[in-house]
């Protein structure tokens, strides 16, 4: 059985960096992924990384941006620290060897970016996220005398000892699919979000909100799950991004009348207003008659300078001609808003704690919450680094003072059970795995998306209810232990499920409007009533619903308008 | 803010948005292979039904989520981001997620009705005649090369592309003591290593490699890509050790035999055989003797086409181990050495048909090339020397853009060339 201090579960750029400072304080540390660190999902995050570096920044002013981006649902605690140490963790990545951007003086050059009053995105062309994580990944082999590392292990529950801390996870090794209990003083989540209970999404397939479900399991509170982010440029159909980079660079909006449309919704920032704002734009466009036939708007990037599209945008570039047959330097590209991000997850403290002792979330399925309603672009892959740094430390000072218990042995009996039980299933005893997360997927688009209503909500609800009894039976074809991806697709699907139900339950619950919550029966913010998280705890069948305070400290609630 | 419809309405649209294209019958035949079975690999045939501009990994997907789950693919992005999905489409190595089924449908076509063997040229996926595109040939897909196959389509990755990465010693080697601030470097420098960056790891390279087929140990195209990466970062301290490092190693720079598979291959644009050249004209120009004279022979060669045109083979030997008019005279040992070291490689090539023209051998028989060419080579040369142009897409964009006047208001890095010249 694996003994560690520190357990990282998740690979990308908040389990790697969580990773790398927890074995910088001298602890035993292991970080296991379902897939290959590199195949994290942190690579598609193209744009940037803010920091106010330049000296005519402030991190005040970073702060109130994204307070403001937020729409006054983030903790302003937690986001003065990440403003506040977002320069050094970008000199920490540029000493590692990221190549940022560099302006003509050689030193460390921005751009502009949405919802920020100032150009504090530092970035490596349209390939920020991969940089950085294969930067960060060199480390990991660097280090790997004092980082563990379990590639293609696939986490199924986690472990509690008989005092409730969290002591150790069951893995499967996807490569034999041997079971194994894996013992620890700390487990840190850094899982990834849920993007995939909802299709199309810009996530990869590997987003399935495993983490925030296992931590939901074993009763730590998730908080603001109705907040999902609908990025304002997907491709239609296959829901791929592009980068909001590209109107950074200055790329126009457009209506199928070839109208710049922001202009009526945010006269001042235009396209750079926030997220939530564009995609409720482009989508009122869409729905009002004035898109394309595809349901598209159009995102002209042609009138950015060739040289700088191709040293800027590259991926874009690519994308386009690779998945859409367009070539955006000469032609504009259709795009649509498209399920794009979790701002919220597993509650936690400033250092990653859950109110699980030894349980700590970092990332995207840790809601810490910075993002609040709406997450400022270029501000994920920060929260990423600066609470997966702040939890491997934390993670680590803890195992000095602290006497963990050993996980049982029958948690490891219980998943190979189950799992026994999904292989076991007879073939057409019920629906096809696949054939429930399909549904599952077009009904979350459809009622838990950009605009929201009660009745739609409602029918969410009882849609994921009857997936998840369906779920119970659904069978699949694999029977063999290797690489038998058939029966972990079984497991991400129960995981989406729980991530949907708590999803509806908070849309529900929040009977107004803010950030990327836009409920067309209540179509304002409501600060009186709503200006507080929404927590949800597994109790029994569903989730039970609480209220927490939102932290204010120096920025009071004001309109928002871009 | 405008008042939006019901949400009801809102999201009929968004379905009636969704791509009405028509779907076309495919057949694939895949590599199966599952170690549990007892059995050896096997191709299975199946059709699939998609919209043509979707992908071969779509594909794969659809029959695994209709038909068999148990059908085994790493894949995770779709779009080309991730590295999970490397397969060999057609004979060719890719990413399933980047090749459309529709295309890859008529290559697979043309490829029966031209050669019969699925690995014709990928150009002739461009140049398809619309009459061969109604074939019905089946589109292959089988796991990467030079790798061992762990189920299906997957591939043990770590034993063979991680291994090799690590050679590389793959992280960077500073002095050890960060400035306060950022290192300032030519901003030029970070665009030019962002070429390499860009490698999503994703093995086509390595699968579609021809050197490493003759010689496992290759360190391989991936991995000298990333060299490059660290060897071009002016924030690297031990560029020149790592030169000469890779230089020294018989599996290393010089193992390379300028196919282009790699680049060919390469889904990203990183172009790995030219990473490797810029090692070895770097590695060149400090001066490095390598005890695999691969630079002396890469020389020889281009002072043989310089002076002839073509490749006198007679001279190669000896312009390769004992260079100049002196070398001729009085070679040094080691040269000796060399030169009779290579007999049993010359004696193969002979009786292996890979030299078919013994006379070829003498010396003072190789032809002259016709009227002034030599002349024009010789000019080729010469402007070859005057504008060493490093093609980096971060920074010219696609070639046939590069003819633009638009375009040429950036010259090309200078960085890329001296990385260390500003530090």
């Amino acid at each position: 059985m694996p003994r560690h201090d520190v357990l990282v579960i998740g690979a990308g750029l908040a389990g790697q960096r969580a990773a790398l400072a927890a074995a910088e304080q001298g602890v035993s540390v292991a970080i296991v992924s379902k897939v290959h660190p590199v195949r994290s999902h942190s690579n598609a995050a193209q744009g940037g990384i803010n920091a106010a570096l330049n000296p005519e920044d402030s991190w005040e002013s970073h702060a109130f941006d994204t307070v403001k981006g937020s729409d006054y649902l983030g903790d302003q605690d937690a986001i003065a620290i990440m403003c506040r140490e977002a320069p050094e963790e970008i000199l920490h990545l540029e000493h590692l060897g990221v190549p940022f951007h560099r302006n003509e003086e050689g030193k460390l050059g921005t751009r502009a970016f949405g919802g920020a009053s100032q150009a504090r995105t530092y970035y490596v062309a349209d390939i920020t996220g991969q940089a950085i994580m294969h930067v960060l990944y060199e480390q990991l082999m660097k280090h790997s005398d004092s980082v563990d590392r379990y590639e293609e292990y696939f986490t199924t529950s986690l472990a509690l000892d008989d005092g409730g801390n969290c002591c150790g996870a069951v893995l499967r090794n996807v490569r034999d699919g041997s079971m194994e209990l894996f013992e620890a003083k700390n487990v840190i989540l850094a899982t990834g979000g849920n993007g995939q209970a909802w299709q199309p999404t810009t996530n990869a397939l590997i987003c399935t909100g495993d983490g925030i479900a296992q931590a939901y399991r074993v009763g730590a509170p998730l908080m603001d799950m109705e907040m999902i982010q609908y990025h304002p440029t997907t491709l239609a159909g296959k829901g791929f991004l592009i980068t909001e980079g590209a109107r950074g660079e200055g790329a126009h909006l457009l209506n199928a009348n070839g109208e710049r449309f922001m202009e009526k919704y945010a006269p001042n920032k235009m396209e750079l207003a926030s997220r939530d704002v564009v995609s409720r734009a482009e989508q009122t466009e869409i729905d009002e008659g004035r898109g394309f036939p595809d349901g598209t708007v159009a995102l002209d990037i042609t009138v950015v300078p060739k040289k700088r599209i191709h040293e800027a945008l590259r991926e874009i570039v690519l994308v386009g001609r690779d998945f859409a047959g367009v070539d955006i330097t000469r032609e504009p590209i259709h795009i649509k808003p498209g399920n794009h991000y979790t701002m919220g997850g597993i509650k936690t403290d400033s250092d990653g704690a859950t109110e699980i002792p030894g349980l700590y979330a970092a990332g995207e399925c840790a809601c810490v919450s910075v993002h609040g309603g709406n997450r400022l672009g270029a501000n994920s892959l920060l929260d990423t680094l600066i609470f997966g740094r702040r939890a491997g430390v934390h993670a680590a000072n803890r195992t000095k003072q602290v006497e963990v218990g050993r996980p049982s042995k029958a948690t490891l009996a219980d998943e190979e059970a189950l799992i026994g039980s999904i292989v076991g299933r007879e073939r057409g005893s019920g629906r096809r795995v696949s054939e429930i997360r399909k549904e599952l997927g077009q009904t979350m688009d459809r009622f838990v998306s950009v605009f929201r209503d009660d009745e739609g909500i409602k029918q969410a609800q009882e849609i994921v209810a009857r997936l998840k009894q369906e779920a119970e039976t659904a069978y699949i074809d694999d029977r063999g232990s290797i690489f038998n991806q058939d029966v972990l697709g079984a497991l991400e699907l129960g995981y989406m499920l729980d991530n949907a139900e708590c999803a509806c339950v908070g849309a529900l619950e929040r009977t107004e409007s803010r950030g990327a919550q836009y409920r067309t029966d209540f179509p304002e913010r409501n600060d009186d009533e709503w200006l507080r998280h929404i927590e949800l705890r597994q109790n029994g069948d569903g989730p039970q619903t609480d209220y927490s305070p939102v932290t204010i400290t120096e920025w009071q609630p004001m309109e928002r308008t871009y | 803010m405008a008042e939006a419809e019901t949400s009801t309405a809102v999201s009929e649209n968004g379905a009636a948005a969704a791509p009405v294209a028509e779907t076309e019958q495919y057949t694939l035949k895949v590599r199966r292979f599952s170690p549990e079975s007892g059995q050896g690999p096997y191709w299975q045939e199946f059709d699939v039904e998609l919209d043509p501009t979707l992908s071969v990994l779509d594909a794969l997907l659809q029959f695994k989520d209709r038909e068999d789950g148990s059908l085994s693919v790493r894949c995770s992005c779709r779009a080309a981001i991730c590295g999970s999905c490397g397969v060999k489409i057609n004979g060719q190595s890719t990413l399933a997620c980047l090749t459309q089924i529709g295309e890859a449908h008529e290559f697979a076509n043309r490829a029966a009705g031209t050669s019969g063997s699925p690995d014709a040229p990928k150009e002739a996926v461009a140049e398809s005649s619309p009459a061969l595109t109604s074939g019905s040939e089946p589109i292959v897909v089988e796991p990467m090369g030079n790798m061992p196959v762990i189920k299906d389509l997957v591939t043990d990755m770590e034993s063979t592309h991680w291994k090799k990465m690590r050679r590389v010693t793959p992280w960077l080697l500073d002095d050890g003591d960060p400035p306060e601030r950022e290192r300032i470097v030519p901003p030029d420098s970070m665009v030019d290593i962002t070429q390499t960056i860009a490698c999503i790891q994703c093995g086509a390279c390595v699968s579609s490699c021809l050197s490493m087929e003759a010689d496992p140990d290759f360190i391989g195209p991936a991995a000298l890509a990333k060299a490059y990466r660290f060897v071009g970062d002016p924030r690297d301290v031990e560029s020149k050790e790592r030169l000469y490092d890779l230089a020294q190693d018989p599996h290393g720079i010089y193992d390379c035999t300028h196919c282009f598979s790699c680049i060919d291959a390469c889904p990203k644009g990183v172009a790995p055989m030219d990473q490797i050249m810029r090692l070895r004209r770097l590695a060149g120009e400090q001066e490095i003797v390598d005890r695999n004279n691969g630079h002396n022979h890469e020389a020889a060669f281009v002072k043989i086409i310089e002076k002839k045109g073509t490749l006198d083979e007679s001279l190669l030997l000896q312009e390769s181990y004992a260079p100049g008019v002196k070398g001729k005279l009085i070679p040094k040992p080691s040269a000796i050495k060399g030169l009779l070291g290579s007999i049993p490689t010359a004696v193969r090539g002979i009786r292996s048909g890979k030299m078919r023209s013994l006379p070829k051998l003498i010396p003072g028989v190789h032809h002259k090339l016709p009227g002034d060419s030599q002349e024009h080579v010789k000019r080729i040369f010469a402007h070859a020397e005057e504008h060493r142009t490093e093609l980096n897409l971060y920074i010219t964009g696609e070639e046939d853009e590069l003819a633009e006047p638009d375009e040429d208001k950036t010259s090309p890095p200078e960085a890329s060339r001296e990385p260390k010249e500003n530090q």
